[in-house]
């Protein structure tokens, strides 16, 4: 696993009683083909907490000299009450096929960029992280755009479920209705991240 | 032939069920499985307009054609989307 800049920080990815993540042995391959599986270590959900250094040292190298990370935490107000803690639901398959699909998308974008995407399942606490997406390129410009666009994929596409609890009651959390073809919502994902 | 029908958040929760089996006629579709699911668990007819479905682990079209052992997923609205909904209940 690349752990070289993590190493450098001289912060450990272990610490904290965070659970290592395992970068696969081989090297990965972002080729074009639509039926690529999703890559462990890159595209995860896991009901362990989630190690935002580990992630982000998982897709640099020697040639990125860009590497941004987005970390969702679960915050303590919702739409006016006060929030317990948040119970993430996923189809943990299809998420995983999803956040294939979501660094195909980038790679057609950014062709230099590496991106990984964790989400965390189950019970989650106020100020803890419930998603990770790190995302290197040679330059910051395309880090950013990179990583923005898939946090925005991944909050229109991916199967994940939260079901908040707050004080005095729980609610499903429902958006839109997931579509990956939905070129509007891919527009929308792109300007986003390009503005 | 028999599929099996998964249901993920609210939808499990209406049904009651997370997991169930459906024998279905040659040829079916998603939107067959769906209406059969809908038949057995009226609750979920609200959702109609508003799921989306995933055949083995990859999101599938409502026109789509099963086979014999298709596992079809319902999916409600996913939480990160536009145009955030709160369904409040046991409040």
């Amino acid at each position: 696993m690349r752990r070289d800049w993590v190493a450098a920080t001289g912060l450990s990815g272990t610490s904290g009683g965070y659970t290592e993540i395992v970068e696969p042995a081989e090297p990965v391959s972002q080729g074009p083909a639509s039926t690529e599986p999703s890559v462990p270590g890159r595209h995860a959900l896991s009901p362990d907490p989630l190690d935002p250094l580990a992630i982000a040292g998982s897709v640099t190298s020697d040639a990125k000299g860009a590497l941004t990370t987005f970390i969702g935490l679960v915050r303590d107000r919702n739409a006016g009450q006060r929030v317990r803690w948040i119970d993430y639901e996923a189809h943990v398959p299809l998420a995983r096929t999803v956040f294939a699909r979501i660094g195909r998308e980038v790679g057609e974008r950014w062709p230099e960029a590496e991106l990984a995407i964790h989400h965390r399942t189950g019970r989650v606490a106020i100020g803890e992280a419930s998603v990770v997406i790190a995302a290197a390129s040679a330059h910051r410009a395309d880090a950013f755009a990179a990583c923005r666009f898939a946090i925005e994929r991944v909050k229109q596409i991916a199967p994940v479920w939260k079901h908040e609890y707050f004080e005095g009651g729980e609610v499903w959390i429902e958006g839109a209705t997931a579509d990956p073809d939905d070129e509007a919502a891919l527009r929308t994902a792109m300007e986003r991240a390009c503005s | 032939m028999l599929v099996t029908i998964r249901l993920f958040a609210r939808l499990r929760e209406l049904a009651g069920r997370a997991e169930l089996s459906q024998v279905l006629p040659e040829p079916s579709t998603v939107r067959n499985a769906w209406d059969a699911t809908v038949n057995e668990f009226p609750a979920l007819a609200a959702y109609g307009s508003s799921i989306s479905a995933a055949v083995n682990a990859d999101y599938a079209r409502f026109t789509e054609q099963l086979k014999d052992g298709d596992e079809v997923a319902f999916l409600p609205p996913v939480s990160g989307g536009e145009g955030r909904a709160r369904r409040p209940h046991h409040v």
